[in-house]
């Protein structure tokens, strides 16, 4: 465990080392935000229905979108380090280690989407707060609520990545699945719109899928759209998920080494 | 009792060859029927033209590829089977590729594979320090890996796959790339680890000076098998039993004329390389001859370089 918890440390602490892109990340993310917001807020003024979500509820779900966005695995390249090491073979040295290959590309994948959220949370939470309508949760129960949602989102979000790592073995490129599971992430995470916007024919479904713990889940709990008392439910529905993914990404771990090549050396 | 003892191995792979649309593809036989036995503390050469099938040997030794068919054990263990418990006795380096973070300063990567391979602080630092100082690296340990030259940087790597003491160290190409310079200090220090600390040593390189540094068995591999296993003398003997005569004149004097499984190899100024069968032409005999027809300042008999022999030896085989 030890060794584990030394390799996220290092690697949090290099990527902390890319400040010019956090702040960079936080301005694009300050920009975006602030469109998403104004366009949200045409649509509900210009309608007559009542929306699901309050419109300060929505204003604030959009500013943490935009604050936890490097947390989403929007990005279609989880793990650029293992992909390079595909690429040119440097992955023979991470099994010439003792170390379990499974949990080292988990730790790193939870780093990599750890360290840049730190980065670039803080800015968005001052400047969001102080200017552009965000929102504290409404109760410390909500607060204390969302916490363990966040690092359920967390897991989840490093066992999905690290999935698609693993799909690494098999296409090497990965831009194919690059391609395709960011924007259905996206989607259905509630990254793009709340879920509470969404069709209520298509919530049964959405509600079942893995990614509602990824981001949705956790900010619903924050802007008070869902209780704090369905925390646990949601813990659960994250813990059932990422477990699902543990096991898939391990058993096609054990199966991509058996077929591993090396070439060239 | 064999450290390495591999019986029957034999791993294939599929290379793509394009096709439009149904996919073709070739099997290509990387290892055919590998059986070799290293005991503890040999140092042994590992050698053959690309493609023959020495790194896929290495990589299922250490681990990390799985065979097709074939038996490995590695003190005791298969490797493949028991990776982990396997990895953690042996050092791996290949030159190819760095095992070192990036972008982290050398002793950083250090502390992580201490955490790595949990090896206890005291016993740590000691190791480090031998090794720091062995090496001559500790003048840029505070330096991210980056931008270490590469003789520094291969001078890391060998730290770095020692620093959990193993027992035995897997060397794809460590000297590839590296200056004169360098190779005499990696070579130097290889050769005093397996002498010193009966650190078993497999070493595949594609520089035959490695091999006639340190090496005092070579396994000569091609086309996925071993197609010579003994001490560097059995494979020059087997390959060819030809001297070479080097002279050194005053001026530049005709040639001596060939004759008598003679042959002039070069002439470059006023030294003169010959080529001789000293059971045809015994060395006595060749040189008082020699000395008849032209003034002689020096000569000195060698064998052929390693290389020769070695491309003669495949050039030889079907």
């Amino acid at each position: 465990m030890r060794a584990y918890t030394a390799i996220f440390i290092a690697r949090l602490k290099m990527l902390l080392q890319y400040r010019a892109a956090a702040w960079a990340g936080a301005g694009t993310q300050l920009f975006f935000g602030a469109a998403l917001v104004a366009m949200r807020q045409a649509f509900y003024h210009s309608g007559h229905a009542i929306p699901p979500l309050p419109e300060a509820q929505m204003v604030t779900y959009s500013w943490l979108t935009q604050a936890f966005f490097a947390l989403s695995p929007f990005t279609a390249n989880p793990d650029p380090e293992v992909r390079a090491m595909m690429r040119d073979g440097t992955v023979a040295y991470e099994l010439a280690r003792p170390l379990d290959l499974y949990t080292l590309w988990f730790t790193r994948n939870a780093a990599n989407r750890v360290a840049p959220t730190i980065l670039r949370s803080l800015p968005i939470f001052v400047i969001g707060m102080a200017f552009l309508g965000m929102q504290p949760p409404p109760s410390l129960a909500a607060f204390f609520a969302f916490l363990p949602a966040l690092a359920g989102a967390v897991g989840l979000v490093a066992a999905w990545c690290t999935l698609i790592t693993i799909s690494l073995l098999w296409t090497i490129s990965g831009d194919g699945i690059a391609r395709i599971t960011p924007g259905l992430v996206a989607v259905l995470s509630g990254q793009i719109l709340p879920l509470a916007l969404m069709p209520d024919s298509l919530k049964p479904l959405l509600n079942f899928l893995p990614f509602t713990g990824m981001v949705d889940a956790p900010f619903s709990l924050w802007v008070g759209s869902r209780d704090a008392s369905e925390l646990s439910g949601i813990l659960l529905h994250q813990l059932a998920w990422t477990m699902f993914f543990v096991l898939i990404g391990r058993l096609l771990l054990a199966k991509g080494l058996r077929r591993l090549v090396v070439h060239g050396g | 009792m064999p450290q390495i003892i591999v019986a029957n191995l034999v791993k294939h792979f599929t290379v793509a060859e394009g096709g439009f649309l149904r996919r073709q593809s070739r099997t290509v036989k990387a290892l055919d029927g590998i059986s070799l036995a290293i005991e503890p503390g040999e140092v042994v050469g590992y050698i053959g033209p690309n493609g023959a099938g020495k790194s896929t040997t290495v990589k299922i030794l250490s681990g990390i590829l799985v065979p097709d068919s074939g038996t490995v054990t590695v003190s005791g263990r298969i490797p493949w089977r028991e990776r982990q418990a396997h990895v953690a006795r042996i050092g791996v380096v290949f030159g190819q590729r760095s095992q070192l973070w990036w972008d982290l300063p050398v002793a950083e990567s250090f502390m992580l594979l201490r955490e790595i391979y949990a090896v206890p602080e005291k016993q740590h630092a000691e190791t480090q320090a031998e090794l720091v100082e062995k090496l001559d690296i500790g003048s840029f340990l505070t330096t991210p890996v980056r931008q270490l030259s590469l003789g520094q940087r291969m001078r890391c790597e060998l730290a770095a796959s020692l620093l959990h003491r193993p027992e035995i160290l897997f060397l794809d190409e460590p000297t590839i790339g590296l200056d004169a310079i360098s190779k005499l200090a990696v070579r130097e220090f290889i050769g005093r680890l397996a002498r010193e600390q009966g650190v078993t040593v497999l070493l595949t390189t594609h520089d035959m000076d490695d091999i006639e540094a340190l090496c005092s068995r070579v396994l000569v591999i091609g086309g996925g098998k071993i197609l010579l296993d003994g001490p560097l003398e059995a494979l020059r003997q087997q390959v060819t039993k030809e001297r070479w005569l080097v002279i050194e004149t005053h001026g530049q004097p005709p040639l001596p004329p060939p004759g008598g499984g003679v042959e002039i190899l070069k002439v470059e100024g006023e030294r003169i390389t010959l080529r001789f069968d000293p059971e045809k032409t015994p060395v006595a005999e060749l040189i008082a001859q020699l000395s008849k027809s032209i003034p002689i300042r020096d000569l000195f008999v060698q064998n052929p370089p390693i290389e020769e022999i070695i491309a003669r030896f495949y050039g030889t085989r079907p």
